[in-house]
Protein backbone atom coordinates (compact mmCIF):
# COMPACT_ATOMS: atom_id res chain seq x y z
CA UNK A 1 0.00 0.00 0.00
CA UNK A 2 1.05 3.60 0.23
CA UNK A 3 1.34 5.78 2.74
CA UNK A 4 0.46 9.42 2.29
CA UNK A 5 2.47 12.03 4.59
CA UNK A 6 1.08 15.63 3.89
CA UNK A 7 3.35 18.05 5.64
CA UNK A 8 3.43 21.90 5.67
CA UNK A 9 6.27 24.13 4.30
CA UNK A 10 6.37 26.96 7.16
CA UNK A 11 8.79 29.93 8.25
CA UNK A 12 10.79 28.47 10.39
CA UNK A 13 9.38 30.25 13.72
CA UNK A 14 12.71 30.54 15.71
CA UNK A 15 13.66 32.87 13.01
CA UNK A 16 10.78 35.28 12.60
CA UNK A 17 11.59 38.43 14.35
CA UNK A 18 9.47 40.87 15.59
CA UNK A 19 9.70 44.93 14.33
CA UNK A 20 7.35 47.12 15.55
CA UNK A 21 4.69 44.17 16.29
CA UNK A 22 4.43 43.01 12.91
CA UNK A 23 6.26 39.47 12.25
CA UNK A 24 9.15 39.89 9.77
CA UNK A 25 9.06 36.50 7.76
CA UNK A 26 11.40 37.74 4.91
CA UNK A 27 14.67 35.86 4.35
CA UNK A 28 12.93 33.68 7.55
CA UNK A 29 14.54 30.40 5.71
CA UNK A 30 11.38 27.89 4.85
CA UNK A 31 10.87 24.63 6.76
CA UNK A 32 8.75 21.52 7.76
CA UNK A 33 6.52 21.34 10.77
CA UNK A 34 7.76 19.35 13.83
CA UNK A 35 4.52 17.67 14.11
CA UNK A 36 4.57 16.76 10.40
CA UNK A 37 8.04 14.95 10.91
CA UNK A 38 6.27 12.61 13.19
CA UNK A 39 3.72 11.99 10.87
CA UNK A 40 6.48 10.84 8.58
CA UNK A 41 8.60 8.91 11.52
CA UNK A 42 5.44 7.10 11.91
CA UNK A 43 4.74 6.13 8.29
CA UNK A 44 8.64 4.97 8.03
CA UNK A 45 8.24 3.10 10.65
CA UNK A 46 5.13 1.13 9.21
CA UNK A 47 6.59 0.78 5.91
CA UNK A 48 9.31 -1.03 8.04
CA UNK A 49 6.96 -3.37 9.29
CA UNK A 50 4.51 -3.58 6.09
CA UNK A 51 5.28 -3.63 2.90
CA UNK A 52 4.47 -0.04 1.94
CA UNK A 53 5.64 3.30 -0.28
CA UNK A 54 5.75 6.56 1.73
CA UNK A 55 4.88 9.49 -0.38
CA UNK A 56 5.01 12.67 0.87
CA UNK A 57 2.89 15.47 -0.16
CA UNK A 58 2.60 19.43 0.44
CA UNK A 59 1.93 22.60 -0.99
CA UNK A 60 4.44 25.22 -0.71
CA UNK A 61 6.60 28.03 -1.86
CA UNK A 62 9.00 28.11 -5.43
CA UNK A 63 11.46 26.50 -2.86
CA UNK A 64 9.13 23.68 -1.65
CA UNK A 65 11.20 21.01 -3.92
CA UNK A 66 14.62 22.40 -1.49
CA UNK A 67 12.10 22.21 1.58
CA UNK A 68 11.04 18.84 1.30
CA UNK A 69 14.26 17.42 0.63
CA UNK A 70 14.56 16.96 4.08
CA UNK A 71 11.23 14.26 3.98
CA UNK A 72 13.20 12.56 1.29
CA UNK A 73 16.33 11.74 3.56
CA UNK A 74 14.24 11.25 6.55
CA UNK A 75 12.66 8.10 5.02
CA UNK A 76 9.67 9.28 1.95
CA UNK A 77 10.66 7.62 -0.98
CA UNK A 78 8.45 9.94 -3.26
CA UNK A 79 7.39 13.53 -3.19
CA UNK A 80 4.43 14.71 -4.63
CA UNK A 81 4.40 19.03 -4.56
CA UNK A 82 2.25 21.98 -5.42
CA UNK A 83 3.79 25.63 -6.04
CA UNK A 84 1.19 27.75 -4.42
CA UNK A 85 2.86 31.63 -4.60
CA UNK A 86 1.13 33.93 -1.69
CA UNK A 87 -0.63 33.13 1.46
CA UNK A 88 -2.92 30.03 1.30
CA UNK A 89 -5.41 29.43 4.15
CA UNK A 90 -6.94 25.71 5.45
CA UNK A 91 -9.52 25.16 3.23
CA UNK A 92 -7.63 25.93 0.16
CA UNK A 93 -4.39 23.93 1.54
CA UNK A 94 -7.18 20.88 2.37
CA UNK A 95 -8.34 21.34 -1.67
CA UNK A 96 -5.07 21.22 -2.79
CA UNK A 97 -3.99 18.01 -1.27
CA UNK A 98 -6.89 16.40 -1.70
CA UNK A 99 -6.48 16.49 -5.31
CA UNK A 100 -2.64 15.49 -4.89
CA UNK A 101 -3.92 12.00 -3.17
CA UNK A 102 -6.92 11.71 -5.34
CA UNK A 103 -3.62 10.94 -7.84
CA UNK A 104 -1.95 8.38 -6.22
CA UNK A 105 -2.65 4.83 -6.25
CA UNK A 106 -3.66 2.41 -3.53
CA UNK A 107 -3.61 4.90 -0.76
CA UNK A 108 -3.88 2.78 2.49
CA UNK A 109 -3.08 5.87 5.12
CA UNK A 110 -3.13 9.31 4.76
CA UNK A 111 -1.05 10.83 7.92
CA UNK A 112 -0.67 14.41 8.88
CA UNK A 113 0.40 16.23 12.35
CA UNK A 114 -1.79 17.22 14.73
CA UNK A 115 -1.30 20.82 13.93
CA UNK A 116 1.17 23.18 11.97
CA UNK A 117 4.12 24.39 13.35
CA UNK A 118 2.93 28.00 12.18
CA UNK A 119 -0.65 27.97 12.70
CA UNK A 120 -1.57 24.96 14.57
CA UNK A 121 -5.31 24.82 13.13
CA UNK A 122 -5.33 21.50 13.06
CA UNK A 123 -8.01 21.68 10.03
CA UNK A 124 -6.84 20.29 7.20
CA UNK A 125 -6.73 16.82 8.41
CA UNK A 126 -10.44 16.92 8.92
CA UNK A 127 -10.87 18.48 5.62
CA UNK A 128 -9.12 16.29 3.40
CA UNK A 129 -11.05 13.58 4.96
CA UNK A 130 -14.45 14.88 4.65
CA UNK A 131 -13.26 16.17 1.36
CA UNK A 132 -12.01 12.12 -0.05
CA UNK A 133 -15.05 10.60 2.37
CA UNK A 134 -12.40 8.84 4.50
CA UNK A 135 -12.90 7.66 8.42
CA UNK A 136 -10.22 9.87 10.57
CA UNK A 137 -8.66 9.87 14.29
CA UNK A 138 -6.88 12.50 15.53
CA UNK A 139 -4.71 13.05 18.54
CA UNK A 140 -3.13 9.62 17.39
CA UNK A 141 0.03 8.38 19.26
CA UNK A 142 0.33 5.01 18.15
CA UNK A 143 -0.34 3.24 15.19
CA UNK A 144 -1.01 -0.45 14.29
CA UNK A 145 -1.71 -1.74 10.80
CA UNK A 146 -3.03 -5.42 10.67
CA UNK A 147 -4.37 -5.76 7.15
CA UNK A 148 -7.23 -3.59 6.21
CA UNK A 149 -7.49 -2.33 9.49
CA UNK A 150 -5.80 0.54 11.44
CA UNK A 151 -5.10 0.05 15.65
CA UNK A 152 -4.65 3.12 16.61
CA UNK A 153 -5.20 5.32 20.10
CA UNK A 154 -5.73 8.16 20.34
CA UNK A 155 -5.24 10.68 23.31
CA UNK A 156 -7.72 13.32 24.79
CA UNK A 157 -7.87 15.30 27.95
CA UNK A 158 -9.63 13.21 30.27
CA UNK A 159 -8.74 9.66 28.13
CA UNK A 160 -7.51 7.19 25.77
CA UNK A 161 -9.43 5.48 23.40
CA UNK A 162 -8.18 2.37 21.47
CA UNK A 163 -10.10 2.18 17.94
CA UNK A 164 -9.94 0.03 15.08
CA UNK A 165 -10.38 2.52 11.74
CA UNK A 166 -10.80 1.16 8.43
CA UNK A 167 -8.71 1.67 5.79
CA UNK A 168 -8.37 3.84 3.68
CA UNK A 169 -8.53 6.29 6.61
CA UNK A 170 -6.83 10.02 7.49
CA UNK A 171 -4.71 9.85 10.97
CA UNK A 172 -3.44 12.85 12.77
CA UNK A 173 -0.39 12.17 14.86
CA UNK A 174 0.69 13.70 18.44
CA UNK A 175 3.93 14.61 19.02
CA UNK A 176 4.41 12.40 21.71
CA UNK A 177 3.83 9.46 19.21
CA UNK A 178 7.83 8.55 18.24
CA UNK A 179 10.52 10.94 17.91
CA UNK A 180 11.83 11.72 14.56
CA UNK A 181 15.26 10.76 12.98
CA UNK A 182 17.21 13.46 11.87
CA UNK A 183 18.51 12.30 8.68
CA UNK A 184 22.68 12.14 7.99
CA UNK A 185 24.44 13.90 5.67
CA UNK A 186 24.66 11.01 2.89
CA UNK A 187 20.47 10.29 3.30
CA UNK A 188 20.02 14.41 2.55
CA UNK A 189 22.84 14.10 -0.52
CA UNK A 190 20.90 11.01 -1.96
CA UNK A 191 17.58 12.54 -1.08
CA UNK A 192 18.28 14.64 -4.11
CA UNK A 193 17.36 11.64 -6.63
CA UNK A 194 14.73 10.43 -5.11
CA UNK A 195 11.96 11.20 -7.70
CA UNK A 196 9.72 14.07 -7.25
CA UNK A 197 6.89 16.02 -8.93
CA UNK A 198 6.26 19.45 -9.19
CA UNK A 199 3.09 20.86 -10.22
CA UNK A 200 1.27 24.88 -10.55
CA UNK A 201 -1.63 24.44 -8.61
CA UNK A 202 -3.64 24.79 -12.40
CA UNK A 203 -1.86 21.65 -13.33
CA UNK A 204 -4.34 19.65 -10.69
CA UNK A 205 -7.40 20.05 -12.53
CA UNK A 206 -9.49 21.04 -9.55
CA UNK A 207 -10.58 25.02 -9.01
CA UNK A 208 -9.30 26.13 -5.84
CA UNK A 209 -11.56 28.27 -3.88
CA UNK A 210 -11.56 31.63 -2.64
CA UNK A 211 -9.72 31.67 0.59
CA UNK A 212 -12.76 31.64 3.49
CA UNK A 213 -10.68 33.63 6.07
CA UNK A 214 -9.31 36.88 5.85
CA UNK A 215 -6.90 38.29 8.46
CA UNK A 216 -7.41 41.84 9.55
CA UNK A 217 -4.22 42.09 11.51
CA UNK A 218 -1.63 40.09 12.73
CA UNK A 219 0.41 41.62 15.71
CA UNK A 220 2.64 40.48 18.39
CA UNK A 221 1.05 41.08 21.83
CA UNK A 222 2.28 43.73 23.74
CA UNK A 223 4.60 41.92 26.41
CA UNK A 224 6.47 44.62 28.14
CA UNK A 225 7.92 43.84 31.55
CA UNK A 226 9.72 45.42 34.02
CA UNK A 227 12.72 42.91 34.14
CA UNK A 228 13.92 43.58 37.32
CA UNK A 229 17.59 41.83 37.89
CA UNK A 230 17.69 40.28 41.69
CA UNK A 231 20.56 39.06 42.80
CA UNK A 232 20.00 37.07 45.86
CA UNK A 233 17.55 34.41 46.38
CA UNK A 234 16.94 36.65 49.77
CA UNK A 235 16.07 39.83 47.42
CA UNK A 236 13.60 37.28 45.11
CA UNK A 237 11.77 36.52 48.45
CA UNK A 238 11.69 39.89 49.79
CA UNK A 239 10.58 41.03 46.11
CA UNK A 240 8.07 38.42 46.09
CA UNK A 241 6.89 39.34 49.60
CA UNK A 242 6.49 43.17 48.57
CA UNK A 243 4.25 41.62 45.62
CA UNK A 244 2.12 40.11 47.97
CA UNK A 245 3.47 36.87 47.13
CA UNK A 246 4.52 35.75 50.79
CA UNK A 247 5.82 32.52 51.26
CA UNK A 248 4.86 30.01 54.93
CA UNK A 249 3.50 27.28 55.36
CA UNK B 1 -27.71 35.43 9.94
CA UNK B 2 -30.07 32.82 10.92
CA UNK B 3 -28.72 31.94 14.29
CA UNK B 4 -26.23 29.49 16.03
CA UNK B 5 -25.98 25.84 16.55
CA UNK B 6 -23.07 25.02 19.52
CA UNK B 7 -21.86 21.58 20.04
CA UNK B 8 -19.29 20.17 22.78
CA UNK B 9 -19.34 17.18 24.78
CA UNK B 10 -18.45 18.55 27.91
CA UNK B 11 -21.18 20.29 29.44
CA UNK B 12 -19.01 22.73 30.79
CA UNK B 13 -17.79 23.62 27.74
CA UNK B 14 -21.22 24.05 25.92
CA UNK B 15 -22.71 26.65 28.70
CA UNK B 16 -19.04 28.63 27.92
CA UNK B 17 -20.08 28.43 24.30
CA UNK B 18 -23.78 29.68 24.98
CA UNK B 19 -22.24 32.87 26.42
CA UNK B 20 -20.08 33.22 23.37
CA UNK B 21 -22.72 32.82 21.02
CA UNK B 22 -25.50 35.35 23.20
CA UNK B 23 -22.80 37.82 23.18
CA UNK B 24 -21.98 37.78 19.07
CA UNK B 25 -26.07 38.32 18.67
CA UNK B 26 -26.27 36.24 15.44
CA UNK B 27 -30.33 34.75 16.18
CA UNK B 28 -31.18 32.18 18.34
CA UNK B 29 -29.18 30.10 19.72
CA UNK B 30 -29.76 26.17 19.98
CA UNK B 31 -27.44 23.68 21.63
CA UNK B 32 -26.85 19.78 19.99
CA UNK B 33 -26.85 17.13 22.26
CA UNK B 34 -25.64 13.56 20.54
CA UNK B 35 -27.09 10.36 22.33
CA UNK B 36 -27.09 11.35 25.73
CA UNK B 37 -30.35 11.99 27.16
CA UNK B 38 -29.39 13.22 30.72
CA UNK B 39 -27.24 15.70 29.29
CA UNK B 40 -30.06 17.21 27.12
CA UNK B 41 -31.85 17.05 30.37
CA UNK B 42 -29.45 18.86 31.95
CA UNK B 43 -28.70 21.80 29.70
CA UNK B 44 -32.44 22.26 28.80
CA UNK B 45 -32.72 22.50 32.91
CA UNK B 46 -30.17 25.13 32.57
CA UNK B 47 -32.39 26.92 30.00
CA UNK B 48 -31.03 26.20 27.07
CA UNK B 49 -32.83 25.47 23.58
CA UNK B 50 -31.61 21.41 23.52
CA UNK B 51 -31.88 20.03 19.84
CA UNK B 52 -31.18 16.21 20.49
CA UNK B 53 -30.15 13.27 18.33
CA UNK B 54 -30.57 9.93 19.41
CA UNK B 55 -28.97 7.74 16.74
CA UNK B 56 -27.93 4.18 18.02
CA UNK B 57 -26.09 3.77 15.11
CA UNK B 58 -23.38 6.83 15.82
CA UNK B 59 -20.46 7.16 18.20
CA UNK B 60 -18.76 9.88 19.61
CA UNK B 61 -15.68 8.62 18.83
CA UNK B 62 -16.29 8.63 14.85
CA UNK B 63 -15.66 11.95 14.19
CA UNK B 64 -17.30 11.47 10.65
CA UNK B 65 -20.44 10.62 11.80
CA UNK B 66 -20.34 13.65 14.73
CA UNK B 67 -19.47 16.35 11.34
CA UNK B 68 -22.47 15.22 9.47
CA UNK B 69 -24.59 15.38 12.62
CA UNK B 70 -23.36 18.82 13.05
CA UNK B 71 -23.79 19.89 9.58
CA UNK B 72 -27.22 18.35 9.16
CA UNK B 73 -28.79 19.76 12.31
CA UNK B 74 -27.25 22.87 11.23
CA UNK B 75 -28.90 22.60 7.51
CA UNK B 76 -32.00 21.70 9.02
CA UNK B 77 -32.72 24.32 11.40
CA UNK B 78 -31.10 26.90 9.26
CA UNK B 79 -28.15 28.03 11.37
CA UNK B 80 -25.03 29.72 9.72
CA UNK B 81 -22.75 29.84 13.16
CA UNK B 82 -22.12 26.35 14.27
CA UNK B 83 -19.73 26.77 17.50
CA UNK B 84 -17.72 24.52 18.72
CA UNK B 85 -15.09 23.88 22.19
CA UNK B 86 -11.21 24.26 21.39
CA UNK B 87 -10.98 21.26 23.21
CA UNK B 88 -9.14 18.18 21.48
CA UNK B 89 -12.12 16.60 20.26
CA UNK B 90 -14.04 19.80 19.29
CA UNK B 91 -10.47 21.17 17.37
CA UNK B 92 -10.98 17.59 15.30
CA UNK B 93 -14.47 18.28 14.40
CA UNK B 94 -14.34 21.44 13.59
CA UNK B 95 -12.43 21.17 10.27
CA UNK B 96 -14.71 18.43 9.06
CA UNK B 97 -18.33 20.13 9.96
CA UNK B 98 -16.29 23.48 8.08
CA UNK B 99 -15.97 21.40 4.54
CA UNK B 100 -18.98 19.92 4.84
CA UNK B 101 -20.82 23.19 5.73
CA UNK B 102 -18.53 24.98 3.06
CA UNK B 103 -17.82 27.09 5.97
CA UNK B 104 -14.62 28.88 6.55
CA UNK B 105 -13.40 27.90 10.14
CA UNK B 106 -11.24 29.12 12.98
CA UNK B 107 -9.94 27.31 15.84
CA UNK B 108 -8.49 28.13 19.24
CA UNK B 109 -10.28 31.22 19.27
CA UNK B 110 -10.18 33.40 22.37
CA UNK B 111 -12.29 36.27 21.42
CA UNK B 112 -14.32 38.75 18.98
CA UNK B 113 -15.30 41.91 17.90
CA UNK B 114 -17.47 44.07 15.88
CA UNK B 115 -15.21 45.21 12.97
CA UNK B 116 -16.82 46.75 10.26
CA UNK B 117 -19.80 44.98 11.22
CA UNK B 118 -18.95 42.22 10.95
CA UNK B 119 -17.09 39.31 13.56
CA UNK B 120 -14.17 39.41 13.83
CA UNK B 121 -12.13 36.98 15.84
CA UNK B 122 -8.61 36.72 17.74
CA UNK B 123 -6.47 33.85 18.01
CA UNK B 124 -2.94 33.09 18.90
CA UNK B 125 -0.81 32.43 15.47
CA UNK B 126 2.81 31.73 14.21
CA UNK B 127 3.00 29.59 16.87
CA UNK B 128 2.31 32.24 19.59
CA UNK B 129 3.99 35.03 18.82
CA UNK B 130 1.68 37.06 17.02
CA UNK B 131 -2.31 37.71 17.84
CA UNK B 132 -4.17 37.43 14.73
CA UNK B 133 -7.33 39.08 14.12
CA UNK B 134 -9.49 37.46 11.54
CA UNK B 135 -12.95 37.26 9.82
CA UNK B 136 -14.81 34.58 8.26
CA UNK B 137 -15.77 35.35 4.79
CA UNK B 138 -18.28 32.43 3.91
CA UNK B 139 -22.18 32.65 5.02
CA UNK B 140 -21.74 29.43 7.05
CA UNK B 141 -19.23 29.98 9.78
CA UNK B 142 -17.58 27.50 12.64
CA UNK B 143 -15.96 28.71 15.14
CA UNK B 144 -14.03 26.42 17.79
CA UNK B 145 -14.11 28.33 21.22
CA UNK B 146 -10.84 27.99 23.57
CA UNK B 147 -11.84 26.51 26.91
CA UNK B 148 -12.48 29.46 29.06
CA UNK B 149 -12.34 32.09 26.99
CA UNK B 150 -16.00 32.60 27.81
CA UNK B 151 -17.81 32.51 31.56
CA UNK B 152 -20.37 29.83 31.74
CA UNK B 153 -23.79 30.97 30.98
CA UNK B 154 -26.36 31.36 34.07
CA UNK B 155 -29.13 29.47 34.74
CA UNK B 156 -32.82 30.33 33.34
CA UNK B 157 -36.10 28.82 33.12
CA UNK B 158 -36.59 29.09 29.14
CA UNK B 159 -35.04 25.68 28.51
CA UNK B 160 -36.57 22.96 26.13
CA UNK B 161 -35.66 19.88 23.73
CA UNK B 162 -36.40 19.10 20.65
CA UNK B 163 -35.59 15.65 19.11
CA UNK B 164 -33.82 15.76 15.70
CA UNK B 165 -33.90 13.26 13.13
CA UNK B 166 -30.25 12.97 11.33
CA UNK B 167 -28.37 10.63 8.52
CA UNK B 168 -25.58 9.43 8.75
CA UNK B 169 -23.21 6.33 6.95
CA UNK B 170 -22.12 3.47 8.76
CA UNK B 171 -19.25 4.45 11.37
CA UNK B 172 -15.48 2.76 9.66
CA UNK B 173 -14.42 3.54 13.34
CA UNK B 174 -15.08 0.50 16.66
CA UNK B 175 -13.93 1.31 19.87
CA UNK B 176 -11.82 -1.34 21.67
CA UNK B 177 -11.55 0.20 24.86
CA UNK B 178 -11.22 3.99 26.65
CA UNK B 179 -9.28 4.19 29.30
CA UNK B 180 -9.55 7.47 31.83
CA UNK B 181 -6.48 9.58 32.46
CA UNK B 182 -4.49 9.10 35.96
CA UNK B 183 -6.39 10.76 38.59
CA UNK B 184 -4.12 14.06 38.16
CA UNK B 185 -7.05 16.64 37.15
CA UNK B 186 -5.34 20.04 38.51
CA UNK B 187 -7.19 22.78 36.86
CA UNK B 188 -4.18 24.98 36.11
CA UNK B 189 -6.33 27.79 34.37
CA UNK B 190 -7.94 28.14 37.89
CA UNK B 191 -4.92 28.58 40.02
CA UNK B 192 -3.54 31.96 40.98
CA UNK B 193 -0.15 31.10 41.17
CA UNK B 194 1.43 28.94 39.14
CA UNK B 195 5.62 27.83 39.66
CA UNK B 196 6.42 26.07 36.11
CA UNK B 197 9.45 23.80 35.50
CA UNK B 198 11.17 23.74 32.39
CA UNK B 199 13.96 21.12 31.54
CA UNK B 200 16.37 23.60 33.34
CA UNK B 201 15.10 21.35 36.56
CA UNK B 202 17.88 19.04 35.89
CA UNK B 203 17.01 16.11 38.19
CA UNK B 204 13.89 14.36 38.81
CA UNK B 205 14.90 14.26 42.73
CA UNK B 206 14.71 18.10 42.96
CA UNK B 207 11.22 18.20 42.10
CA UNK B 208 10.71 17.61 45.85
CA UNK B 209 11.63 21.11 46.73
CA UNK B 210 9.68 22.06 43.75
CA UNK B 211 6.85 20.95 45.35
CA UNK B 212 7.93 22.65 48.93
CA UNK B 213 8.35 25.65 46.66
CA UNK B 214 4.81 25.81 45.29
CA UNK B 215 3.50 24.06 48.63
CA UNK B 216 5.60 27.66 50.18
CA UNK B 217 3.59 30.08 48.07
CA UNK B 218 0.12 28.18 47.67
CA UNK B 219 0.92 27.42 43.77
CA UNK B 220 -0.13 24.98 41.38
CA UNK B 221 2.61 23.25 39.77
CA UNK B 222 2.70 22.87 35.91
CA UNK B 223 5.71 22.41 33.16
CA UNK B 224 6.92 22.96 29.69
CA UNK B 225 6.21 20.59 27.23
CA UNK B 226 9.57 18.36 27.07
CA UNK B 227 9.28 17.99 31.11
CA UNK B 228 6.26 15.96 30.37
CA UNK B 229 6.24 14.58 27.12
CA UNK B 230 9.78 13.78 26.59
CA UNK B 231 10.83 13.14 30.53
CA UNK B 232 7.33 12.15 31.84
CA UNK B 233 8.02 13.92 35.03
CA UNK B 234 4.44 15.08 35.31
CA UNK B 235 0.71 14.13 33.57
CA UNK B 236 0.63 16.34 30.39
CA UNK B 237 -2.38 17.86 31.50
CA UNK B 238 0.35 20.33 33.77
CA UNK B 239 1.57 21.27 30.11
CA UNK B 240 1.34 25.36 29.99
CA UNK B 241 1.84 26.52 26.31
CA UNK B 242 0.14 26.42 23.15
CA UNK B 243 -0.41 22.80 22.87
CA UNK B 244 -1.42 22.80 26.38
CA UNK B 245 -3.01 25.31 28.99
CA UNK B 246 -2.95 28.96 28.59
CA UNK B 247 -3.07 30.44 32.01
CA UNK B 248 -3.37 34.10 33.67
CA UNK B 249 -2.22 33.62 37.29
CA UNK B 250 -1.73 36.36 39.41
CA UNK B 251 2.27 35.19 40.25
CA UNK B 252 4.18 32.60 37.78
CA UNK B 253 7.56 31.49 38.95
CA UNK B 254 9.13 30.19 36.18
CA UNK B 255 12.21 27.85 36.74
CA UNK B 256 14.37 26.89 34.07
CA UNK B 257 11.96 27.87 30.75
CA UNK B 258 14.03 28.78 27.86
CA UNK B 259 11.21 31.31 26.82
CA UNK B 260 10.06 29.71 23.59
CA UNK B 261 6.77 31.60 21.95
CA UNK B 262 4.96 28.30 22.35
CA UNK B 263 5.56 28.06 26.08
CA UNK B 264 5.04 31.77 26.37
CA UNK B 265 1.72 32.00 25.05
CA UNK B 266 0.96 29.85 27.73
CA UNK B 267 1.69 32.47 30.88
CA UNK B 268 1.98 36.21 29.17
CA UNK B 269 -1.19 36.99 30.63
CA UNK B 270 0.35 36.59 34.03
CA UNK B 271 0.01 39.69 36.08
CA UNK B 272 3.56 38.96 38.14
CA UNK B 273 6.36 36.47 36.27
CA UNK B 274 9.55 35.54 37.83
CA UNK B 275 12.15 33.89 35.35
CA UNK B 276 15.12 31.99 36.89
CA UNK B 277 17.51 30.82 34.97
CA UNK B 278 21.59 30.57 34.64
CA UNK B 279 21.34 32.13 31.53
CA UNK B 280 21.04 35.70 31.62
CA UNK B 281 20.19 35.68 27.95
CA UNK B 282 17.26 33.42 28.20
CA UNK B 283 14.08 34.61 25.84
CA UNK B 284 11.89 33.93 29.55
CA UNK B 285 13.78 36.36 31.16
CA UNK B 286 13.01 39.52 28.54
CA UNK B 287 8.89 38.93 29.23
CA UNK B 288 9.60 38.85 33.16
CA UNK B 289 9.28 40.86 36.12
CA UNK B 290 12.18 39.82 38.27
CA UNK B 291 14.80 37.82 36.95
CA UNK B 292 17.25 35.68 39.05
CA UNK B 293 20.23 34.47 37.09
CA UNK B 294 20.57 31.08 39.15
CA UNK B 295 22.14 27.64 38.75
CA UNK B 296 18.39 25.88 39.90
CA UNK B 297 20.70 23.13 41.36
CA UNK B 298 21.70 25.64 44.35
CA UNK B 299 19.10 27.83 43.90
CA UNK B 300 15.81 25.66 45.15
CA UNK B 301 17.35 24.10 47.93
CA UNK B 302 18.21 27.90 49.26
CA UNK B 303 14.29 29.10 47.95
CA UNK B 304 12.98 26.43 50.12
CA UNK B 305 14.76 27.39 52.95
CA UNK B 306 13.75 31.12 52.55
CA UNK B 307 10.19 30.94 52.15
CA UNK B 308 9.60 27.48 54.78
C1 LIG C 1 3.61 23.17 17.53
C2 LIG C 1 4.40 23.27 18.81
C3 LIG C 1 3.72 23.39 20.01
C4 LIG C 1 4.43 23.50 21.20
N1 LIG C 1 3.72 23.66 22.35
C5 LIG C 1 4.40 23.83 23.51
C6 LIG C 1 3.68 24.06 24.73
O1 LIG C 1 2.44 24.09 24.78
N2 LIG C 1 4.40 24.24 25.86
C7 LIG C 1 5.78 24.22 25.87
O2 LIG C 1 6.37 24.40 26.94
N3 LIG C 1 6.46 23.98 24.74
C8 LIG C 1 5.81 23.79 23.56
N4 LIG C 1 6.53 23.56 22.43
C9 LIG C 1 8.00 23.38 22.56
C10 LIG C 1 8.76 24.69 22.70
O3 LIG C 1 9.10 25.17 21.41
C11 LIG C 1 10.07 24.50 23.48
O4 LIG C 1 10.81 23.48 22.87
C12 LIG C 1 9.87 24.17 24.96
O5 LIG C 1 9.02 25.09 25.57
C13 LIG C 1 11.21 24.18 25.66
O6 LIG C 1 11.07 23.77 27.02
P1 LIG C 1 12.07 24.27 28.12
O7 LIG C 1 12.19 25.75 28.08
O8 LIG C 1 11.69 23.64 29.40
O9 LIG C 1 13.46 23.59 27.69
P2 LIG C 1 14.76 24.24 27.05
O10 LIG C 1 14.44 24.99 25.84
O11 LIG C 1 15.73 23.13 26.98
O12 LIG C 1 15.23 25.30 28.12
C14 LIG C 1 15.79 25.01 29.36
C15 LIG C 1 16.19 26.31 30.04
O13 LIG C 1 16.72 26.04 31.31
C16 LIG C 1 17.92 26.75 31.52
N5 LIG C 1 18.75 25.93 32.38
C17 LIG C 1 19.43 24.80 32.07
N6 LIG C 1 20.05 24.31 33.16
C18 LIG C 1 19.77 25.15 34.18
C19 LIG C 1 20.14 25.18 35.55
N7 LIG C 1 20.89 24.24 36.11
N8 LIG C 1 19.68 26.20 36.31
C20 LIG C 1 18.90 27.18 35.76
N9 LIG C 1 18.52 27.18 34.46
C21 LIG C 1 18.96 26.18 33.69
C22 LIG C 1 18.51 26.97 30.15
O14 LIG C 1 19.28 28.14 30.13
C23 LIG C 1 17.25 27.11 29.29
O15 LIG C 1 16.85 28.46 29.21
C24 LIG C 1 5.86 23.45 21.22
C25 LIG C 1 6.53 23.32 20.02
C26 LIG C 1 5.84 23.23 18.83
C27 LIG C 1 6.61 23.10 17.56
Amino acid sequence: MNIVVAMKEIPDIQQIRIRNRKPVTDDVPRTLGNIDKNALEAAVQIKEKTDSQVIVVGVGSSEVEDTFKEALAAGGDEARLVVWDGELESSQSAQLLAALITKIDSVGLILFGEGSGDNYSSQVGSRVAQILGLPQVGYVNRIEIEGSTARVTRSLEDCEQDLEVALPAVIMVSSDINTARIPSVTQILKAGKKPKEVLAANELGVAIPAAQVETISNLAPEMERRQISVKTISDLVKALADEGFGGGR
Amino acid sequence: MAGTLIFSENPALVLELATAALEMDSGPVYALVINNGPQAEKLSNHGLAVLSVDEPGMSSFDTAGCAQAVAQTAGQKDLSMVLLSSDRRGKELAGRVAEAMHAGCLTDVKGFSLEGGQLAFTRNSLGGATLATQAIKTPAQVVAVSPRAFAPIAPTATGSIEAVKINVPASAVKLVETRSKAGDTVDLQAAERLVVVGQGVEDQSDLALVEQVAQALKAEIGCSKPVATDKKWYPEERIIGLSGKICKPALALILGVSGQVQFTVGVREAQVIVSVNNDENAFMNKIADYVLVADLKEALPELVRQLG
